[in-house]
């Protein structure tokens, strides 16, 4: 009698534990040798060609995505991009085209994004196209590398900083409510699972790049429950890597510590809202938005895109925009796709016009336009073109 | 009886996911994360081979190599190891040699695998190919070992000086537990018989049970003959007449013997691609497990166990089309090109035979990445 009534509430516990931890033993498949064939993605493509989804955004995006397209097609790169226009301003918002997207990501698996502006106005749906995205495709984890660019000098060289970041729940529920006019209760969600492979996904991370020591970033003397139930999934998962060391500290105590000494961090890991802030902020410590790139992920997908997302709606059509940030993200894509060779050079392009300073658009200092950049990147890759 | 594997198998799961923590297999943005032991002998060099063809065929795994070092007396390296297979889900290993003259208390470290992550199962699959020349033809065998006891449980002493006392372990569970995953394999993959492989003449207890529990879980499956046949008969049968035999199941020594044996019977060592699943982790290998001291580094080895093995790996991944196109690639180089190395009589060296392979992939394949 006990017995069954452990049952029945370890059977309701087990489905309220969504996801694949807790699947019955009997259910499972036998692991079998050679089965039938089940094809992954439908999608015939050209052999040797790669097919990316192209979102070029709103702001400045559009002029960015240009500028990759042409450094890829002076570098011979066997890419061809599925380019989708999408707004959710200018009266242009639209479901079709929000699922037009998502089928494209899914059939391809990599895609390139420019920022989706969100309207400030409450417009009836709290949740912006971006985050709808990040939900349906479960990109749950944001990855920034921070590192500073050899030949442009900051107040901190040689830096080299991972972030990384839940980004499907915490403070970007979408929750919030006005249960009594004039109060709004907004709702922060932490969930044990999520929490869990968002620690998983950093160490993991931290062991594949070789790196040595794992910061939490927290709240948890205030949010003793959400953020405590972080902290305990993180340090949970540390124990499963031995060799690499865990911290953690306070979001307080962590931003001033990036502003005086960012040496002492190595890879951080951190929920939502708190890894926002600390992107912007180390996107600055090397020189600004337009230099950083990013790149999202979740199982299956992989979403590059920059690593502090404005849209910078104030230099479109002056040509002022940075691409160093767009392309840096796309020759990660290349890496990704298992193009090393044609990864390489676009980065070593980059940094190479970077080292040099002789081209520089207004956000590094210099007069250049975006266009100038491109062409000095063209000029130094170094490829021996068809055309 | 189902019931009750099922029962005692479910509470052991809740159990375990509360007190381990089993964590959800590492992939992320499509990619895989598997790790890799290179072992000792030929497992470096081969493994590397493995990871060629993996790069050049653009397969979403990524490994994660870790060392474990056979002549080290501590268990650090070894429990590494663990760790990361128990975080990644999957591992591909060569094998680690175990040193005759070490004391015993330092234990084999593939048994140490094998014990700590329950990899219960040993499957085998041993198929006649054509393009090699054997004794016997149209051999169609599939081997489940027990991995975990038997005789490799390491307990040994000597209670009186010149008398040891090697202690085989037989255990009811582990019997129903291996006996129901030969007959799930054997309904799944549409076989009629299974053999059970045993001596319980002489040992009447132990593996009289292993055979009790064979019968048990055989007779929920009325679809799948059942025999049982003693080891000694087994092997003599299987050198005139290895034709008869269809899913063979039996615990961990006499497994060692005849799937060495089978593996003899199509055409070697090289050949013939191992795995060794338990409920929540897998590791593929050779079915054999040699290390090939002699033969390392002299780019003879046969890479094809190694290569089938990563194909089993694409499989449990549930990566088929890659695994397909791998597979057939090399086995059109086996029966086709016959290109062989000098272990099924032919003079091609390893990396011959692998270029060989990633020319067929890239004639036949989806995408491969050019080498500039």
């Amino acid at each position: 009698m006990a017995v069954a009534s452990l049952r029945r509430s370890v059977l309701s516990l087990n489905r309220t534990l969504r996801g694949s931890w807790c699947q019955a033993p009997d259910l499972r498949p036998v692991c079998v040798s050679a089965c039938q064939r089940t094809p992954e993605r439908s999608s015939v493509h050209a052999r040797n060609t790669f097919k990316v989804t192209m979102v070029p955004g709103d702001g400045v995006g559009p002029e960015l995505m240009r500028a990759v397209r042409e450094v890829f097609k002076a570098a011979d790169v066997p890419v061809e991009f599925e380019e989708i226009h999408i707004s959710e301003v200018h009266n242009m918002a639209s479901e079709e085209k929000l699922d037009q997207l998502f089928t494209s990501v899914r059939n391809n698996g990599v895609a390139i994004k420019g920022k989706i502006n969100n309207p400030m106005a409450y417009k009836g749906d709290l949740a912006s196209y971006e985050m709808k995205l990040r939900r349906k495709l479960d990109l749950f984890a944001n990855v920034v590398h921070v590192t500073s660019l050899p030949g442009y000098s900051t107040r901190h060289n040689s830096l080299d900083l991972v972030i990384i970041r839940e980004q499907t729940e915490g403070e970007y529920s979408s929750l919030e409510h006005e249960s009594v006019k004039g109060v709004i209760e907004s709702l922060k969600i932490i969930t044990r699972e999520k929490s869990h492979r968002i620690a998983k996904f950093a160490f993991d991370y931290a062991t594949k790049k070789g790196r040595s020591k794992v910061t939490a970033v927290h709240k948890a003397n205030i949010m003793k429950l959400g953020d405590g139930l972080f902290l305990q999934s993180c340090a949970e998962v540390a124990k499963l890597y031995p060799k690499i060391k865990f911290e953690n500290i306070i979001i307080d105590n962590c931003c001033m510590q990036l502003v005086r000494n960012p040496y002492q961090f190595d890879v951080l890991v951190m929920p939502n809202l708190y890894g926002n802030i600390i992107d912007n902020l180390a996107a600055g410590l090397v020189g600004g938005a337009g230099v950083v790139p990013g790149e999202s992920y979740s199982d299956e997908y992989a979403v590059f895109e920059t690593g502090a997302r404005h849209p910078f709606a104030q230099a479109v059509g002056r040509n002022i925009a940075n691409p160093t940030a767009m392309l840096l993200s796309a020759a990660n894509m290349l890496r990704h796709l298992n193009l090393d060779y044609h990864s390489n050079m676009v980065s070593e392009a980059v940094k190479r016009v970077i080292k040099q300073g002789k081209v520089r658009t207004k956000d590094l200092g210099g007069y250049c336009t975006t266009e100038d950049f491109v062409r000095a990147v063209v000029n130094n890759l170094g490829h021996q073109s068809v055309y | 009886l189902q019931r009750s594997i099922e029962s005692l198998s479910y509470y052991n799961c809740i159990l375990r996911v509360f007190l381990y923590n089993v964590p959800p297999p590492a992939k992320y943005g499509g990619q895989h994360t598997v790790t890799l032991i290179p072992g000792d002998g030929i497992g470096p060099e081969l493994l590397n081979h493995v990871r060629e063809v993996f790069r050049f065929s653009c397969v979403p795994v990524d490994f994660e190599v870790v060392n474990v070092n056979s002549s080290r007396a501590d268990e650090d390296d070894i429990n590494n190891a663990i760790t990361a297979i128990r975080r990644n889900g999957v591992a591909l290993k060569g094998n680690i040699e175990t040193n005759h003259t070490m004391p015993p208390s330092f234990k084999s470290r593939n048994n140490l695998m094998r014990t700590s992550l329950d990899l219960y199962a040993n499957m085998m699959h041993c198929q006649s190919l054509p393009g090699v020349q054997t004794r016997h033809k149209n051999i169609d065998i599939i081997i489940i070992r027990e991995n975990t006891e038997g005789e490799y449980s390491s307990l040994e002493h000597e209670s009186v000086s010149g008398v040891v006392e090697s202690l085989k372990i037989i255990t009811r569970l582990n019997s129903l537990r291996i006996a129901d995953y030969a007959f799930r394999l054997a309904r799944e993959k549409g076989r009629r018989r299974v053999t059970a492989v045993h001596k319980a003449n002489i040992m009447k207890l132990g593996d009289g049970l292993f055979l009790q529990c064979c019968r048990e879980v055989a007779s929920g499956y009325p679809d799948i003959t059942f025999d049982s046949m003693i080891v000694d008969n087994t092997t003599m049968q299987l050198v005139c007449k290895p034709q008869q035999f269809d899913v063979m199941v039996m615990p961990n020594l006499y497994g060692n013997v005849v799937s060495n044996v089978c593996a003899g019977l199509v055409g070697g060592p090289g050949l013939v691609p191992g795995a060794n699943y338990g409920r929540d982790y897998a590791m593929f290998e050779t079915a054999t497990r040699n290390t090939g001291k002699s033969i390392a580094n002299k780019n003879i080895a046969n890479p094809t166990a190694m290569l089938l093995a990563s194909c089993l790996l694409l499989d449990h991944l549930k990566l088929h089309e890659y695994a397909t196109t791998i597979r057939n690639a090399i086995l059109t180089t086996m029966n086709e090109t016959r290109l062989h190395t000098p272990d099924i009589g032919g003079q091609g060296t390893t990396s011959e035979v692998v270029q060989s392979i990633m020319n067929i992939i890239q004639k036949t394949g989806p995408r491969t990445v050019a080498y500039y």
